[in-house]
């Protein structure tokens, strides 16, 4: 009897110190890698610029992206574009791009296009001499509708034929912008 | 409040009767369990009191000038295993003792063996120690496969969740050596933190009738036992070696056991594996490598009056995921479904890479006993449990070494309970358990808490009893009721917030808003209450019939209440309920037993009706920078699971057997009239076995697995594809075709001196190298299950 009775209050100062339990609240965790926003820019040869961005600040929550273009395009023009990531739920906005053109052999931005548009084209490599596709020269058809999807893949087959289903890898960002091309 | 309880538990039975008279007399009477016959030669000892005495050639033996105490008796015969009775002596007495004389012939008929029963009317079945070492480089899972009623939902061949009746997670409770596993069994993809090979016996009981061990033990209960330290002075051990062909590797476990005559025991065990990528049929499963280490060691004394053990167990795994289990968005996992093959297949490397996952649990638990006589034997528990769980993903730069869950699990637990057995009919075990977990999610993860930060109080208290009605007639009946507290700190994003509508039933629970996320309290308490009703019938000859009613109620995990947000490894947004309560089962399971001379039958339907069944389902779709993804929410209904397992085993010749057995389930949404997702599918099971001890104890096996295809599954849904923009068919509910699998095994051993005994077997499993895909294998939607896998296994026995 003697060594339960000794046991059990053993047991019991083990138990209730363990309750222990400071009100510390948790640290907030804010995603360093979450990309909020894609940011494409499109420079005419007359230097004028129209921005298409896919802003969505609640990461995986709820709310769907917010897209907005900055005004129609011209027709059978060259812009030449660069595209940005970012996560701007810090601040300031942390530019993610850096990230993905230091890790270039891992990423690769994919493009597709429909409507009015006549060609877009990669401008960029990687070290190993691969498409990587942050930047690139677009041409545009005559007046029209036109989409430009971009995404952003990780860890793609490099190289690839330039398609989401070539290329393979994760989605890591991708949108979806509606244009028009206007005389 | 919580002190008092905790004194209650002690006091319970701390007073005692105390009664000496000793001029009693004990005739009893030892019979063959099948047909009655007497058994001659069968040696009986009073454990702890050094009186020994044998049968004579009607079966009889008397012990005399014994006092008016409950003793217990050891009965060994040289064809039967040993049996211990507990008897009380009340004047002279008389008392018949059944011993299963077939006992060694059965169990190499039956897959399962006879070990101690949990419960008296439940549907309870158990491995054996051969089936145990059989799988001693498989997992828990695969070994309890095959028990009828026993299925599995695994992530690739690493991570398999044994499911009871259909149902796994948190509702299937897992004893490992009378502790309750506290290992974050609530994840699809988290499989149970035990080494297989530290077990002596493993049972699993189909429902939650053994109200002992918890009472939301809505599927069944897993028991993990040590075999028995008998009181001799002895040293032995094993040593069991595997080679596996596929994945390239092997495992090893031993383990040493030193026993004295005063009851002390010592046992420690060991065991490694290691294993390379698997492979399918045609290709490498790039990434499926696998490492785990187990270490235990016991240490206790054993005597009749009292004694105590000490236990601690080490468990670490290492899992890689199929690396083309990890997808992007919507898009990504369409382009996955579609291919035939899976998207990335590199040439087979031993490495372990991302994604993957590190747990390991550590297991302590001392627990002390003493029997009161006259009375019965009060036991007094304390255990402690750390669980760390790193899973690591595929990410960008420097964050691809740092884990994207990092979930610290720690629990107290005290238990105490008193098992009243000095009446020969009426037997009444009585209970308390207090408990204490913590839940630490780290956030140098940099990723939000998938699971929050959370304090967890448990307080059961239980009665139950058994009463022998006759001979042949045994009834129970148990009553048990649970209260849990969880007091968590999680932080919502604003936009989820409101989007559930916590915004205007929860907005109490807000401490503060960081940014665009709020920190909210959740602290809510559940009241659950479960019963067990049932009665054995045993036909004296060979039969035994068991009819049970189970009630069993079961509180919200905390991933049914708190997930939110992004799942990569299933590209899915899984959104918890804080509005959930707890579900309640409603089940009633009959069983029907035949052993015969050639052959014998287990015939066991089952209903359990639960209503307020939790369930994650997809819901819809929801739009981010990563692209669409569907959504899964945890709703609930209510649901009905109506199922039936058979088992008949043969013996034609006294070298040929055989076992055949089926199981089937059907899971209902009662409310929505559809079929519940996740349910085992139909399955067959045959084999034949040759063997002839003569021949070096040859046994050769043939087995054949046939999985029927899974015809009840959820609708699919169609998902808008921004790749193609247009609304494609997400095939994410259809079910893989049936399949038939072959296995062979054979197994020869040796002597090699006195005590030394050397066995060697071979497994052949998927023969045909068959390529299938199982319904419950999450990585069904992305690969191939394995091909063909030859193991070699050495065991020494010294």
């Amino acid at each position: 009897m003697k060594i339960i009775k000794l046991l059990s209050l053993l047991f019991a100062f083990i138990f209730f110190t363990s309750c222990d339990n400071d009100d510390d609240n948790p640290d907030v965790i804010n995603e360093e890698e979450t990309i909020t926003t894609i940011r494409v820019t499109l420079t005419d040869p007359e230097s004028n610029v129209i921005t298409l961005q896919s802003q969505d600040l609640d990461g995986d929550g709820p709310n769907a992206p917010e897209i907005t273009v900055s005004g129609n395009l011209a027709g059978n023009t060259t812009y030449s574009g660069t595209v940005e990531f970012l996560n701007e739920t810090e601040s300031p906005a942390e530019n993610i791009t850096e990230e993905v053109n230091e890790e270039a052999d891992e990423h690769q931005v994919i493009y597709s296009t429909s409507g009015s548009i006549q060609s877009l084209t990669t401008t960029d490599v990687d070290g190993n001499g691969d498409d990587l596709g942050l930047s690139f020269n677009m041409i545009t058809n005559t007046a029209g509708d036109a989409t430009i999807t971009l995404t952003l893949r990780h860890e793609p087959t490099k190289p690839n034929d330039g398609t989401l289903s070539g290329a393979g890898g994760e989605t890591d960002a991708t949108a979806t912008f509606s244009v028009l091309i206007t005389e | 409040m919580r002190y008092l309880l905790f004194v209650i538990t002690f006091c319970l039975s701390a007073i005692y009767v105390y009664s000496q008279n000793c001029t009693a007399i004990l005739l009893g009477e030892v019979v063959d369990f099948h047909d009655n016959t007497p058994l001659k030669n069968a040696v009986i000892v009073v454990t702890g009191k050094n009186l020994k005495t044998s049968s004579d050639e009607f079966g009889k033996f008397t012990f005399k000038n014994l006092c008016e105490v409950v003793i217990e008796l050891e009965i060994s015969h040289p064809e039967c295993t040993s049996q211990f009775v507990t008897i009380s002596i009340e004047g002279n007495t008389y008392q018949k003792i059944s011993l299963e004389h077939h006992l060694e012939e059965l169990d190499e008929v039956k897959v399962v063996g006879k070990t101690v029963k949990q419960t008296n009317s439940a549907q309870e079945v158990s491995l054996n120690i051969e089936t145990i070492e059989k799988y001693s480089s498989a997992t828990l899972g695969d070994a309890l496969n095959e028990i009828a009623g026993v299925s599995t939902l695994s992530t690739g061949a690493n991570i398999v969740k044994p499911a009871i009746h259909g149902l796994n997670g948190s509702r299937v409770l897992m004893l490992n050596n009378g502790v309750r596993m506290q290992d974050m069994e609530w994840g699809d993809e988290h499989a149970p933190n035990v080494d297989l090979n530290s077990a002596g016996s493993v049972s699993v009981i189909k429902g939650a009738a053994a109200l002992q061990y918890g009472g939301d033990a809505i599927g069944g209960v897993i028991v993990l036992d040590q075999a028995p330290f008998v009181r001799i002075d002895s040293l032995y051990g094993k040593t069991i070696l595997n080679g596996i062909s596929n994945g390239r590797g092997g495992s090893a476990s031993t383990e040493l056991v030193r026993t004295y005559e005063n009851g002390f025991y010592v046992k420690g065990q060991a065991s490694f594996k290691r294993l390379g990528d698997r492979e399918a049929p045609d290709y490498v499963l790039s990434n499926t490598g696998v490492q785990e280490i187990g270490a235990s060691l016991a240490l206790g004394k054993n005597l009749f009056e009292w004694g105590w053990h000490f236990n601690y167990s080490y468990y670490q795994a290492e899992l890689a995921i199929l690396r083309s289990s990890h997808v992007g968005n919507n898009d990504d996992l369409i382009n996955a479904i579609n291919s035939q093959e899976p998207l990335v297949i590199n040439p087979f490397t031993h490495e372990i890479e991302n994604p993957r996952q590190e747990v390991s649990h550590h297991l302590a638990k001392l627990e002390v006993y003493k029997r009161f006589e006259g009375l019965g034997k009060l036991k007094v528990q304390y255990d402690f449990q750390s669980n760390n769980r790193f899973e690591f993903d595929i990410r960008r730069g420097v964050a691809d070494n740092q884990a994207a869950l990092d979930l610290n699990l720690t629990t107290h637990t005290l238990a105490s309970d008193f098992k009243w057995d000095a009446n020969q009919d009426f037997e009444l075990q009585t209970g308390l358990m207090l408990r204490y977990q913590n839940n630490f999610a780290d956030p140098a993860t940099g990723i939000r808490r998938l699971i929050p930060d959370y304090d967890k109080y448990d307080f059961g208290g239980f009665i139950t009893s058994e009463y022998s009605l006759s001979d042949a007639v045994v009834l129970d009946a148990g009553l048990r009721y649970d209260f849990s507290q969880v007091d968590a700190k999680k932080f919502y994003q604003s936009s989820r917030w409101e989007e559930r509508g916590y915004d205007q039933e929860f907005q109490d629970l807000v401490i503060e808003e960081v940014g665009n996320q709020i920190l909210v309290n959740p602290d809510f308490t559940y009241h659950n209450f479960s019963g067990a009703l049932g009665l054995q019938y045993t036909d004296y000859k060979s039969s035994v019939f068991r009819a049970n009613y189970a009630l069993a109620q079961r509180a919200p995990n905390p991933a049914e209440l708190f997930s939110d947000g992004l799942h990569q490894s299933a590209s899915r947004i899984e959104l918890g309920d804080l509005r959930l309560t707890s579900e309640t089962s409603h089940k009633i399971s009959l069983s029907a037993e035949g052993n015969y001379k050639n052959w014998g039958y287990t015939f066991e339907p089952y209903l359990n009706m639960i209503s307020d069944f939790m369930f994650l389902e997809p819901t819809g779709v929801e739009f981010t920078i990563r692209g669409a993804f569907p959504v899964w929410e945890y709703r609930q209904t209510k649901a009905q699971l109506l199922g039936l397992d058979v088992n008949v085993y043969t013996k034609p010749h006294q070298n040929w057997n055989s076992n055949h057995s089926f199981s089937i389930v059907k899971g209902k949404d009662v409310t929505q009239d559809a079929p519940l997702i996740n349910i085992p599918s139909a399955n067959i099971k045959n084999s034949v076995t040759f063997n002839k001890l003569k021949w070096k104890d040859l046994e050769l096996k043939l087995i054949s697995d046939y999985v029927f295809e899974q015809n009840e599954v959820l609708d699919n849904f169609t998902v808008f594809s921004p790749e193609q923009q247009e609304e494609v068919l997400l095939e994410i509910n259809s079910a893989p075709a049936s399949y038939h699998l072959l296995g062979f095994f054979a197994k020869t051993s040796f002597n090699l001196g006195k005590k030394t005994k050397l066995r060697s077997s071979i497994t052949v499993n998927n023969l045909l190298n068959t390529q299938y895909r199982n319904y419950l294998n999450r990585q069904r939607y992305f690969a191939d299950d394995l091909g063909r896998n030859i193991m070699l296994q050495l065991k020494l026995n010294y």
